[in-house]
Protein backbone atom coordinates (compact mmCIF):
# COMPACT_ATOMS: atom_id res chain seq x y z
CA UNK A 1 0.00 0.00 0.00
CA UNK A 2 2.82 2.39 0.85
CA UNK A 3 4.73 1.63 -2.36
CA UNK A 4 1.52 2.14 -4.25
CA UNK A 5 1.27 5.66 -2.87
CA UNK A 6 4.87 6.40 -3.85
CA UNK A 7 4.25 5.13 -7.39
CA UNK A 8 1.20 7.35 -7.75
CA UNK A 9 3.28 10.26 -6.47
CA UNK A 10 5.88 9.69 -9.19
CA UNK A 11 3.20 9.39 -11.86
CA UNK A 12 1.57 12.62 -10.69
CA UNK A 13 4.91 14.40 -10.84
CA UNK A 14 5.50 13.17 -14.40
CA UNK A 15 2.07 14.47 -15.44
CA UNK A 16 2.74 17.80 -13.73
CA UNK A 17 6.07 18.23 -15.52
CA UNK A 18 4.47 17.45 -18.89
CA UNK A 19 1.67 19.91 -18.09
CA UNK A 20 4.17 22.66 -17.27
CA UNK A 21 6.44 22.28 -20.30
CA UNK A 22 4.14 24.23 -22.67
CA UNK A 23 3.91 27.06 -20.12
CA UNK A 24 7.70 27.15 -19.75
CA UNK A 25 8.12 27.20 -23.51
CA UNK A 26 5.82 30.20 -23.98
CA UNK A 27 7.65 32.02 -21.18
CA UNK A 28 11.02 31.31 -22.81
CA UNK A 29 9.67 32.33 -26.22
CA UNK A 30 8.32 35.61 -24.87
CA UNK A 31 11.63 36.47 -23.20
CA UNK A 32 13.90 35.54 -26.08
CA UNK A 33 15.15 38.09 -28.55
CA UNK A 34 13.63 38.03 -32.00
CA UNK A 35 16.54 36.14 -33.59
CA UNK A 36 16.11 33.26 -31.14
CA UNK A 37 12.40 32.96 -31.94
CA UNK A 38 13.27 32.17 -35.55
CA UNK A 39 16.55 30.35 -34.83
CA UNK A 40 17.15 26.75 -35.95
CA UNK A 41 17.74 24.43 -34.27
CA UNK A 42 16.78 25.93 -30.95
CA UNK A 43 18.94 25.53 -27.87
CA UNK A 44 16.91 23.34 -25.53
CA UNK A 45 18.42 25.12 -22.56
CA UNK A 46 17.89 28.81 -23.30
CA UNK A 47 20.74 31.15 -22.45
CA UNK A 48 19.89 34.27 -24.40
CA UNK A 49 17.21 36.21 -22.54
CA UNK A 50 15.95 39.62 -23.47
CA UNK A 51 13.02 41.92 -22.75
CA UNK A 52 12.91 43.21 -26.32
CA UNK A 53 10.02 41.01 -27.42
CA UNK A 54 7.87 41.97 -24.44
CA UNK A 55 8.80 45.66 -24.81
CA UNK A 56 7.79 45.52 -28.43
CA UNK A 57 4.48 43.99 -27.39
CA UNK A 58 3.70 46.55 -24.67
CA UNK A 59 4.60 49.43 -26.94
CA UNK A 60 1.83 48.45 -29.30
CA UNK A 61 -0.95 50.95 -28.63
CA UNK A 62 -3.98 49.56 -26.84
CA UNK A 63 -2.48 46.50 -25.19
CA UNK A 64 -2.72 47.84 -21.63
CA UNK A 65 -6.20 49.21 -22.02
CA UNK A 66 -7.41 45.95 -23.55
CA UNK A 67 -5.99 44.04 -20.59
CA UNK A 68 -7.84 46.15 -18.02
CA UNK A 69 -11.01 45.82 -20.07
CA UNK A 70 -10.69 42.04 -20.11
CA UNK A 71 -10.25 41.90 -16.33
CA UNK A 72 -13.23 44.16 -15.66
CA UNK A 73 -15.53 42.20 -17.97
CA UNK A 74 -14.46 38.85 -16.49
CA UNK A 75 -15.01 40.05 -12.92
CA UNK A 76 -18.51 41.30 -13.71
CA UNK A 77 -19.35 38.04 -15.48
CA UNK A 78 -18.18 35.99 -12.50
CA UNK A 79 -20.40 37.87 -10.04
CA UNK A 80 -23.48 37.96 -12.30
CA UNK A 81 -23.23 34.23 -13.06
CA UNK A 82 -22.95 33.22 -9.40
CA UNK A 83 -25.73 35.47 -8.13
CA UNK A 84 -28.12 34.30 -10.86
CA UNK A 85 -26.93 30.71 -11.13
CA UNK A 86 -26.48 29.29 -7.63
CA UNK A 87 -30.11 29.81 -6.46
CA UNK A 88 -31.38 28.24 -9.67
CA UNK A 89 -29.03 25.28 -9.24
CA UNK A 90 -30.34 24.78 -5.72
CA UNK A 91 -33.94 24.87 -6.90
CA UNK A 92 -33.20 22.25 -9.58
CA UNK A 93 -31.52 19.95 -7.10
CA UNK A 94 -34.00 20.15 -4.22
CA UNK A 95 -37.49 20.76 -5.63
CA UNK A 96 -39.83 19.03 -8.03
CA UNK A 97 -41.73 21.82 -9.68
CA UNK A 98 -43.85 22.14 -12.79
CA UNK A 99 -41.74 23.36 -15.70
CA UNK A 100 -38.55 21.94 -14.26
CA UNK A 101 -37.73 19.92 -17.35
CA UNK A 102 -38.51 22.80 -19.65
CA UNK A 103 -36.16 24.96 -17.60
CA UNK A 104 -33.43 22.34 -17.77
CA UNK A 105 -33.76 22.06 -21.54
CA UNK A 106 -33.58 25.84 -21.85
CA UNK A 107 -30.35 25.94 -19.85
CA UNK A 108 -28.72 23.24 -21.91
CA UNK A 109 -29.86 24.87 -25.12
CA UNK A 110 -28.26 28.12 -24.04
CA UNK A 111 -24.98 26.39 -23.57
CA UNK A 112 -25.42 24.47 -26.80
CA UNK A 113 -25.64 27.58 -28.90
CA UNK A 114 -22.55 29.11 -30.50
CA UNK A 115 -22.07 32.51 -28.95
CA UNK A 116 -20.86 34.08 -32.18
CA UNK A 117 -24.35 34.28 -33.61
CA UNK A 118 -25.89 35.11 -30.24
CA UNK A 119 -23.95 38.38 -30.22
CA UNK A 120 -24.87 39.47 -33.74
CA UNK A 121 -28.57 40.32 -33.36
CA UNK A 122 -27.67 42.04 -30.08
CA UNK A 123 -25.55 44.70 -31.77
CA UNK A 124 -28.53 46.73 -33.03
CA UNK A 125 -30.34 46.44 -29.69
CA UNK A 126 -27.21 47.38 -27.74
CA UNK A 127 -26.62 50.47 -29.85
CA UNK A 128 -30.14 51.74 -29.10
CA UNK A 129 -29.72 50.96 -25.37
CA UNK A 130 -26.32 52.63 -25.15
CA UNK A 131 -24.70 49.31 -24.25
CA UNK A 132 -22.72 49.00 -27.45
CA UNK A 133 -18.96 49.33 -26.98
CA UNK A 134 -19.33 49.22 -23.18
CA UNK A 135 -17.77 46.70 -20.83
CA UNK A 136 -21.15 46.07 -19.19
CA UNK A 137 -22.61 45.07 -22.55
CA UNK A 138 -19.87 42.51 -23.15
CA UNK A 139 -20.21 41.24 -19.57
CA UNK A 140 -23.96 40.70 -20.05
CA UNK A 141 -23.37 38.52 -23.12
CA UNK A 142 -20.58 36.66 -21.33
CA UNK A 143 -22.94 36.07 -18.40
CA UNK A 144 -25.46 34.49 -20.76
CA UNK A 145 -22.69 32.09 -21.75
CA UNK A 146 -21.41 31.43 -18.24
CA UNK A 147 -24.77 31.16 -16.49
CA UNK A 148 -25.70 27.66 -17.73
CA UNK A 149 -22.31 26.42 -16.47
CA UNK A 150 -22.96 27.96 -13.08
CA UNK A 151 -26.46 26.44 -12.91
CA UNK A 152 -25.49 22.94 -14.11
CA UNK A 153 -22.42 22.71 -11.89
CA UNK A 154 -24.12 24.06 -8.76
CA UNK A 155 -27.16 21.85 -9.35
CA UNK A 156 -25.09 18.65 -9.55
CA UNK A 157 -23.23 19.91 -6.51
CA UNK A 158 -26.35 20.46 -4.38
CA UNK A 159 -27.70 17.10 -5.58
CA UNK A 160 -24.63 15.45 -4.11
CA UNK A 161 -25.22 16.98 -0.66
CA UNK A 162 -27.53 14.67 1.32
CA UNK A 163 -30.96 16.18 1.86
CA UNK A 164 -31.05 14.66 5.36
CA UNK A 165 -28.32 16.98 6.61
CA UNK A 166 -30.47 19.96 5.79
CA UNK A 167 -33.62 18.31 7.18
CA UNK A 168 -31.78 17.58 10.42
CA UNK A 169 -31.02 21.30 10.63
CA UNK A 170 -34.73 22.14 10.24
CA UNK A 171 -35.75 19.75 13.02
CA UNK A 172 -33.15 21.36 15.26
CA UNK A 173 -34.79 24.73 14.74
CA UNK A 174 -32.97 26.21 11.77
CA UNK A 175 -35.03 28.14 9.26
CA UNK A 176 -34.68 27.08 5.66
CA UNK A 177 -32.29 29.97 5.09
CA UNK A 178 -30.09 29.36 8.15
CA UNK A 179 -29.94 25.65 7.40
CA UNK A 180 -28.81 26.49 3.89
CA UNK A 181 -26.14 28.95 5.04
CA UNK A 182 -24.81 26.83 7.92
CA UNK A 183 -25.06 23.31 6.50
CA UNK A 184 -25.29 23.35 2.72
CA UNK A 185 -23.08 26.35 1.96
CA UNK A 186 -19.87 25.08 3.62
CA UNK A 187 -20.21 21.80 1.71
CA UNK A 188 -21.04 23.55 -1.53
CA UNK A 189 -18.41 26.31 -1.42
CA UNK A 190 -15.64 24.39 -3.19
CA UNK A 191 -17.92 23.52 -6.07
CA UNK A 192 -19.28 27.05 -6.23
CA UNK A 193 -15.69 28.23 -6.44
CA UNK A 194 -15.23 25.89 -9.36
CA UNK A 195 -18.34 27.36 -10.98
CA UNK A 196 -16.88 30.84 -10.54
CA UNK A 197 -13.63 29.75 -12.16
CA UNK A 198 -15.60 28.63 -15.21
CA UNK A 199 -17.42 31.96 -15.42
CA UNK A 200 -14.21 33.94 -15.22
CA UNK A 201 -12.50 31.75 -17.78
CA UNK A 202 -15.38 31.80 -20.25
CA UNK A 203 -15.31 35.58 -20.24
CA UNK A 204 -11.53 35.86 -20.35
CA UNK A 205 -11.31 33.42 -23.28
CA UNK A 206 -14.13 34.86 -25.28
CA UNK A 207 -13.18 36.45 -28.58
CA UNK A 208 -16.10 36.80 -30.95
CA UNK A 209 -18.82 38.54 -28.94
CA UNK A 210 -16.22 40.93 -27.57
CA UNK A 211 -15.05 41.74 -31.10
CA UNK A 212 -18.57 42.23 -32.39
CA UNK A 213 -19.85 44.28 -29.47
CA UNK A 214 -16.90 46.63 -29.05
CA UNK A 215 -15.01 49.05 -31.20
CA UNK A 216 -12.77 51.15 -28.98
CA UNK A 217 -13.13 49.16 -25.76
CA UNK A 218 -11.59 45.94 -27.07
CA UNK A 219 -10.85 43.11 -24.67
CA UNK A 220 -7.38 41.61 -24.88
CA UNK A 221 -8.44 38.44 -26.71
CA UNK A 222 -10.43 40.45 -29.25
CA UNK A 223 -7.47 42.77 -29.70
CA UNK A 224 -5.01 39.92 -30.26
CA UNK A 225 -7.33 37.89 -32.44
CA UNK A 226 -7.91 40.83 -34.75
CA UNK A 227 -4.17 41.26 -35.23
CA UNK A 228 -3.25 37.57 -35.33
CA UNK A 229 -2.90 37.09 -39.06
CA UNK A 230 -0.66 40.04 -39.82
CA UNK A 231 1.46 39.83 -36.66
CA UNK A 232 4.96 38.28 -36.60
CA UNK A 233 5.65 35.13 -34.56
CA UNK A 234 7.42 36.92 -31.70
CA UNK A 235 4.48 39.29 -31.22
CA UNK A 236 2.11 36.32 -31.06
CA UNK A 237 4.28 34.55 -28.50
CA UNK A 238 4.48 37.69 -26.34
CA UNK A 239 0.71 38.07 -26.59
CA UNK A 240 0.15 34.42 -25.78
CA UNK A 241 2.39 34.72 -22.75
CA UNK A 242 0.63 37.86 -21.57
CA UNK A 243 -2.77 36.15 -21.90
CA UNK A 244 -1.45 33.29 -19.78
CA UNK A 245 -0.09 35.41 -16.89
CA UNK A 246 -3.36 36.54 -15.23
CA UNK A 247 -4.69 33.00 -15.42
CA UNK A 248 -1.62 31.65 -13.62
CA UNK A 249 -2.21 34.17 -10.83
CA UNK A 250 -5.95 33.58 -10.79
CA UNK A 251 -5.72 29.81 -10.49
CA UNK A 252 -3.03 30.26 -7.85
CA UNK A 253 -5.34 32.40 -5.70
CA UNK A 254 -8.21 29.96 -6.11
CA UNK A 255 -5.84 27.11 -5.25
CA UNK A 256 -5.68 28.33 -1.66
CA UNK A 257 -9.44 28.55 -1.58
CA UNK A 258 -9.77 25.07 -3.03
CA UNK A 259 -7.51 23.87 -0.25
CA UNK A 260 -10.36 24.39 2.21
CA UNK A 261 -12.33 21.83 0.25
CA UNK A 262 -9.73 19.13 0.90
CA UNK A 263 -10.03 19.91 4.61
CA UNK A 264 -13.78 19.34 4.54
CA UNK A 265 -13.49 16.14 2.52
CA UNK A 266 -10.98 14.64 4.94
CA UNK A 267 -12.82 15.89 8.03
CA UNK B 1 -42.03 32.03 6.03
CA UNK B 2 -42.23 31.89 2.27
CA UNK B 3 -44.78 29.57 0.74
CA UNK B 4 -42.71 26.45 -0.10
CA UNK B 5 -44.51 26.01 -3.41
CA UNK B 6 -43.36 29.41 -4.56
CA UNK B 7 -39.77 29.11 -3.42
CA UNK B 8 -38.32 27.17 -6.41
CA UNK B 9 -39.92 29.65 -8.80
CA UNK B 10 -38.46 32.59 -6.88
CA UNK B 11 -35.01 30.99 -7.02
CA UNK B 12 -35.27 30.31 -10.73
CA UNK B 13 -36.97 33.54 -11.83
CA UNK B 14 -33.95 35.88 -12.10
CA UNK B 15 -32.06 33.48 -14.35
CA UNK B 16 -35.16 32.89 -16.50
CA UNK B 17 -35.63 36.61 -17.03
CA UNK B 18 -31.97 37.05 -17.88
CA UNK B 19 -31.88 34.16 -20.34
CA UNK B 20 -35.09 35.25 -22.02
CA UNK B 21 -33.53 38.63 -22.76
CA UNK B 22 -30.03 37.52 -23.68
CA UNK B 23 -30.64 34.08 -25.12
CA UNK B 24 -34.17 33.36 -26.34
CA UNK B 25 -34.62 36.68 -28.09
CA UNK B 26 -31.35 36.63 -30.08
CA UNK B 27 -31.90 32.91 -30.71
CA UNK B 28 -35.29 33.53 -32.30
CA UNK B 29 -33.73 36.29 -34.37
CA UNK B 30 -31.03 33.89 -35.56
CA UNK B 31 -33.48 31.18 -36.59
CA UNK B 32 -35.46 33.77 -38.56
CA UNK B 33 -32.19 34.88 -40.19
CA UNK B 34 -31.51 31.37 -41.46
CA UNK B 35 -34.91 31.05 -43.17
CA UNK B 36 -36.20 34.51 -44.05
CA UNK B 37 -34.82 36.89 -46.65
CA UNK B 38 -34.44 40.63 -45.93
CA UNK B 39 -37.67 41.31 -47.88
CA UNK B 40 -39.66 38.84 -45.74
CA UNK B 41 -39.83 35.73 -47.93
CA UNK B 42 -39.40 32.28 -46.37
CA UNK B 43 -36.61 30.43 -48.11
CA UNK B 44 -34.41 27.38 -47.96
CA UNK B 45 -31.72 28.97 -50.08
CA UNK B 46 -29.39 29.77 -47.16
CA UNK B 47 -29.49 26.18 -45.97
CA UNK B 48 -28.89 25.01 -49.53
CA UNK B 49 -25.98 27.44 -49.84
CA UNK B 50 -24.43 26.12 -46.64
CA UNK B 51 -24.79 22.44 -47.58
CA UNK B 52 -23.66 23.13 -51.13
CA UNK B 53 -20.52 24.93 -49.97
CA UNK B 54 -17.29 23.04 -50.69
CA UNK B 55 -16.04 23.48 -47.13
CA UNK B 56 -19.22 22.27 -45.42
CA UNK B 57 -18.56 18.54 -45.72
CA UNK B 58 -14.89 18.96 -44.81
CA UNK B 59 -15.68 21.15 -41.80
CA UNK B 60 -18.35 18.73 -40.59
CA UNK B 61 -16.01 15.75 -40.93
CA UNK B 62 -13.13 17.53 -39.19
CA UNK B 63 -15.32 18.69 -36.30
CA UNK B 64 -16.81 15.22 -35.79
CA UNK B 65 -13.37 13.58 -35.80
CA UNK B 66 -12.07 16.08 -33.24
CA UNK B 67 -15.08 15.65 -30.92
CA UNK B 68 -15.06 11.87 -31.17
CA UNK B 69 -11.36 11.64 -30.30
CA UNK B 70 -10.96 14.48 -27.81
CA UNK B 71 -13.95 14.08 -25.48
CA UNK B 72 -13.54 10.37 -24.53
CA UNK B 73 -9.79 10.87 -24.12
CA UNK B 74 -10.35 13.84 -21.85
CA UNK B 75 -12.89 12.07 -19.63
CA UNK B 76 -10.57 9.07 -19.22
CA UNK B 77 -7.57 11.27 -18.45
CA UNK B 78 -9.53 13.43 -16.00
CA UNK B 79 -10.91 10.34 -14.21
CA UNK B 80 -7.41 8.92 -13.95
CA UNK B 81 -6.02 12.19 -12.64
CA UNK B 82 -8.85 12.60 -10.11
CA UNK B 83 -8.20 9.07 -8.78
CA UNK B 84 -4.45 9.72 -8.69
CA UNK B 85 -5.02 12.90 -6.75
CA UNK B 86 -6.82 10.94 -4.04
CA UNK B 87 -3.90 8.58 -3.59
CA UNK B 88 -1.10 11.14 -3.74
CA UNK B 89 0.39 11.60 -0.30
CA UNK B 90 2.45 14.74 -0.75
CA UNK B 91 2.12 17.80 -2.95
CA UNK B 92 -1.54 17.16 -3.72
CA UNK B 93 -2.37 20.85 -3.96
CA UNK B 94 0.66 21.55 -6.14
CA UNK B 95 -0.42 18.88 -8.61
CA UNK B 96 -3.99 20.12 -8.63
CA UNK B 97 -2.71 23.64 -9.23
CA UNK B 98 -0.49 22.58 -12.12
CA UNK B 99 -3.19 20.45 -13.73
CA UNK B 100 -5.75 23.22 -13.53
CA UNK B 101 -3.48 25.94 -14.95
CA UNK B 102 -4.87 25.42 -18.49
CA UNK B 103 -8.33 26.13 -17.06
CA UNK B 104 -7.45 29.80 -16.95
CA UNK B 105 -5.78 29.87 -20.33
CA UNK B 106 -7.73 31.27 -23.24
CA UNK B 107 -8.16 28.97 -26.22
CA UNK B 108 -6.46 31.59 -28.34
CA UNK B 109 -3.47 31.65 -25.99
CA UNK B 110 -3.36 27.84 -25.84
CA UNK B 111 -3.20 27.75 -29.62
CA UNK B 112 -0.29 30.21 -29.55
CA UNK B 113 1.47 28.22 -26.82
CA UNK B 114 1.34 25.05 -28.90
CA UNK B 115 2.33 26.99 -31.99
CA UNK B 116 5.61 27.78 -30.21
CA UNK B 117 6.14 24.04 -29.75
CA UNK B 118 4.87 22.70 -33.06
CA UNK B 119 5.85 25.34 -35.61
CA UNK B 120 8.51 24.58 -38.26
CA UNK B 121 11.35 25.98 -36.20
CA UNK B 122 9.69 25.12 -32.89
CA UNK B 123 10.81 23.09 -29.90
CA UNK B 124 9.38 19.75 -30.99
CA UNK B 125 11.39 19.84 -34.20
CA UNK B 126 14.51 20.94 -32.30
CA UNK B 127 14.20 17.88 -30.07
CA UNK B 128 13.52 15.58 -33.04
CA UNK B 129 16.58 17.03 -34.82
CA UNK B 130 18.68 16.36 -31.74
CA UNK B 131 17.74 12.68 -31.90
CA UNK B 132 18.28 12.61 -35.64
CA UNK B 133 14.63 11.88 -36.38
CA UNK B 134 14.31 14.73 -38.88
CA UNK B 135 16.57 16.70 -41.17
CA UNK B 136 15.98 20.41 -40.79
CA UNK B 137 12.72 22.26 -40.07
CA UNK B 138 9.70 20.10 -40.85
CA UNK B 139 6.13 21.31 -41.29
CA UNK B 140 3.48 19.49 -39.26
CA UNK B 141 0.82 22.19 -39.22
CA UNK B 142 -0.28 21.88 -42.81
CA UNK B 143 -3.01 20.07 -44.69
CA UNK B 144 -0.28 18.19 -46.57
CA UNK B 145 0.33 16.24 -43.36
CA UNK B 146 -3.30 15.78 -42.23
CA UNK B 147 -2.64 13.12 -39.59
CA UNK B 148 0.08 15.20 -37.93
CA UNK B 149 -2.14 18.27 -38.10
CA UNK B 150 -4.98 16.45 -36.34
CA UNK B 151 -2.63 15.04 -33.71
CA UNK B 152 -1.28 18.55 -33.03
CA UNK B 153 -4.76 20.03 -32.57
CA UNK B 154 -5.82 17.10 -30.37
CA UNK B 155 -2.69 17.48 -28.20
CA UNK B 156 -3.34 21.18 -27.73
CA UNK B 157 -7.02 20.60 -26.92
CA UNK B 158 -6.26 17.86 -24.41
CA UNK B 159 -3.74 20.04 -22.65
CA UNK B 160 -6.07 23.03 -22.68
CA UNK B 161 -9.48 21.65 -21.82
CA UNK B 162 -9.08 18.49 -19.74
CA UNK B 163 -8.90 20.66 -16.61
CA UNK B 164 -12.58 21.62 -16.90
CA UNK B 165 -13.57 17.95 -16.69
CA UNK B 166 -11.03 17.37 -13.91
CA UNK B 167 -12.37 20.11 -11.63
CA UNK B 168 -15.96 18.88 -11.95
CA UNK B 169 -14.89 15.30 -11.22
CA UNK B 170 -12.65 16.29 -8.30
CA UNK B 171 -15.49 18.34 -6.81
CA UNK B 172 -17.72 15.29 -7.26
CA UNK B 173 -15.23 12.87 -5.73
CA UNK B 174 -14.96 15.17 -2.69
CA UNK B 175 -18.63 14.66 -1.96
CA UNK B 176 -18.43 10.85 -1.88
CA UNK B 177 -18.23 9.87 1.81
CA UNK B 178 -14.98 8.04 2.53
CA UNK B 179 -16.94 5.47 4.53
CA UNK B 180 -18.45 3.94 1.38
CA UNK B 181 -15.03 3.06 0.02
CA UNK B 182 -13.80 1.88 3.40
CA UNK B 183 -16.85 -0.35 3.82
CA UNK B 184 -16.26 -1.87 0.37
CA UNK B 185 -12.63 -2.46 1.32
CA UNK B 186 -13.65 -4.21 4.55
CA UNK B 187 -15.80 -6.55 2.48
CA UNK B 188 -12.80 -7.38 0.35
CA UNK B 189 -13.42 -5.34 -2.80
CA UNK B 190 -10.30 -4.73 -4.85
CA UNK B 191 -9.26 -1.20 -5.82
CA UNK B 192 -10.69 -1.71 -9.31
CA UNK B 193 -13.98 -3.11 -7.96
CA UNK B 194 -14.29 -0.15 -5.59
CA UNK B 195 -13.71 2.21 -8.49
CA UNK B 196 -16.28 0.55 -10.75
CA UNK B 197 -18.95 -0.31 -8.17
CA UNK B 198 -18.69 2.55 -5.67
CA UNK B 199 -16.93 5.59 -7.08
CA UNK B 200 -18.20 5.58 -10.67
CA UNK B 201 -21.93 5.23 -9.87
CA UNK B 202 -21.70 7.96 -7.23
CA UNK B 203 -19.86 10.17 -9.71
CA UNK B 204 -22.64 9.89 -12.27
CA UNK B 205 -24.12 13.39 -11.76
CA UNK B 206 -20.66 14.93 -12.08
CA UNK B 207 -19.81 12.78 -15.10
CA UNK B 208 -23.03 13.83 -16.76
CA UNK B 209 -22.31 17.53 -16.24
CA UNK B 210 -18.73 17.11 -17.40
CA UNK B 211 -19.67 15.21 -20.55
CA UNK B 212 -22.37 17.67 -21.58
CA UNK B 213 -20.12 20.67 -21.00
CA UNK B 214 -17.13 19.25 -22.78
CA UNK B 215 -18.96 17.84 -25.80
CA UNK B 216 -20.84 21.03 -26.51
CA UNK B 217 -17.63 23.02 -26.11
CA UNK B 218 -15.79 20.59 -28.35
CA UNK B 219 -18.30 21.25 -31.14
CA UNK B 220 -17.35 24.92 -30.83
CA UNK B 221 -13.62 24.28 -31.25
CA UNK B 222 -12.26 27.19 -33.23
CA UNK B 223 -9.57 29.50 -31.83
CA UNK B 224 -7.05 26.72 -31.12
CA UNK B 225 -7.50 25.37 -34.63
CA UNK B 226 -7.24 28.86 -36.10
CA UNK B 227 -4.05 29.69 -34.20
CA UNK B 228 -2.41 26.36 -35.13
CA UNK B 229 -3.67 25.57 -38.60
CA UNK B 230 -5.00 28.85 -39.94
CA UNK B 231 -7.41 28.02 -42.74
CA UNK B 232 -5.94 24.59 -43.41
CA UNK B 233 -8.34 22.81 -41.09
CA UNK B 234 -11.91 24.09 -41.57
CA UNK B 235 -14.25 23.44 -38.64
CA UNK B 236 -17.96 24.27 -38.35
CA UNK B 237 -17.72 27.34 -36.13
CA UNK B 238 -14.82 28.61 -38.19
CA UNK B 239 -17.01 28.43 -41.29
CA UNK B 240 -19.82 30.30 -39.52
CA UNK B 241 -17.27 32.95 -38.55
CA UNK B 242 -15.99 33.22 -42.12
CA UNK B 243 -19.47 33.60 -43.57
CA UNK B 244 -20.11 36.40 -41.09
CA UNK B 245 -16.81 38.25 -40.96
CA UNK B 246 -15.47 37.63 -44.46
CA UNK B 247 -18.41 37.13 -46.80
CA UNK B 248 -20.70 39.31 -44.64
CA UNK B 249 -23.56 36.85 -45.05
CA UNK B 250 -25.31 36.62 -41.67
CA UNK B 251 -27.97 34.36 -43.18
CA UNK B 252 -25.63 31.52 -44.12
CA UNK B 253 -23.71 32.07 -40.86
CA UNK B 254 -27.01 31.63 -39.02
CA UNK B 255 -27.71 28.45 -40.96
CA UNK B 256 -24.36 27.12 -39.72
CA UNK B 257 -25.18 28.20 -36.18
CA UNK B 258 -28.52 26.42 -36.38
CA UNK B 259 -26.82 23.27 -37.64
CA UNK B 260 -24.23 23.32 -34.83
CA UNK B 261 -27.03 23.90 -32.33
CA UNK B 262 -28.95 20.84 -33.54
CA UNK B 263 -25.86 18.62 -33.40
CA UNK B 264 -25.02 19.85 -29.87
CA UNK B 265 -28.56 19.34 -28.59
CA UNK B 266 -28.61 15.86 -30.10
CA UNK B 267 -25.49 14.85 -28.20
CA UNK B 268 -26.76 16.43 -24.97
CA UNK B 269 -30.01 14.46 -25.15
CA UNK B 270 -28.05 11.26 -25.66
CA UNK B 271 -26.05 11.93 -22.48
CA UNK B 272 -29.13 12.82 -20.45
CA UNK B 273 -30.73 9.52 -21.48
CA UNK B 274 -27.65 7.35 -21.17
CA UNK B 275 -26.61 8.69 -17.76
CA UNK B 276 -30.01 9.28 -16.21
CA UNK B 277 -29.71 10.28 -12.56
CA UNK B 278 -32.53 8.91 -10.42
CA UNK B 279 -33.39 11.14 -7.50
CA UNK B 280 -34.05 8.26 -5.07
CA UNK B 281 -30.50 6.97 -5.51
CA UNK B 282 -29.12 10.33 -4.44
CA UNK B 283 -30.14 10.09 -0.80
Amino acid sequence: MKNNGKFVGVMATVVSVCWLIPVLIIIVSAFSPREVVSAWPKALIPTDFSLDTMKFFFNVTGVWKATLNSLAVAAMTMVFALVLGAPAGYALARFDFAGQNLYRVMIIMTRAFPLAILALPLVTRFISLGLYDTLLGVALVHTALALPFAILVSSSLFMGIPRELEEAGWTLGCSRFTAFMKIVMPLALPGLAAAMIFSFVISWNEVFAASVLTLNNRTLTAFLFASLEESPLHFRFAGGFFLVVPSLIFIFVVRKYLFAMWGIANR
Amino acid sequence: MTNPHRLPYLLVAPSVAFLALLFLWPLAETVLMAFITPDGRTTGEYIAKMVGDLNFGVALRNTLILVAVIVPLQVCIALGLAMMLQKVERGRMTHLYVWTIPLGISDLAAGIVWLAILTDRGYLNSVLQLFGAIDGPTTWLSIRTPVALFVCVILAEIWRATAIVLVILVAGVQLIPKEYNEAAEVFGASAWQRFVKVTLPLLKPSLQSALILRTVLAFEVFAVVYALAGRDLPVLVGEAYNWQAQYQNTHVASAYALFILLVSIGSTLIYLRALRVRKETLA
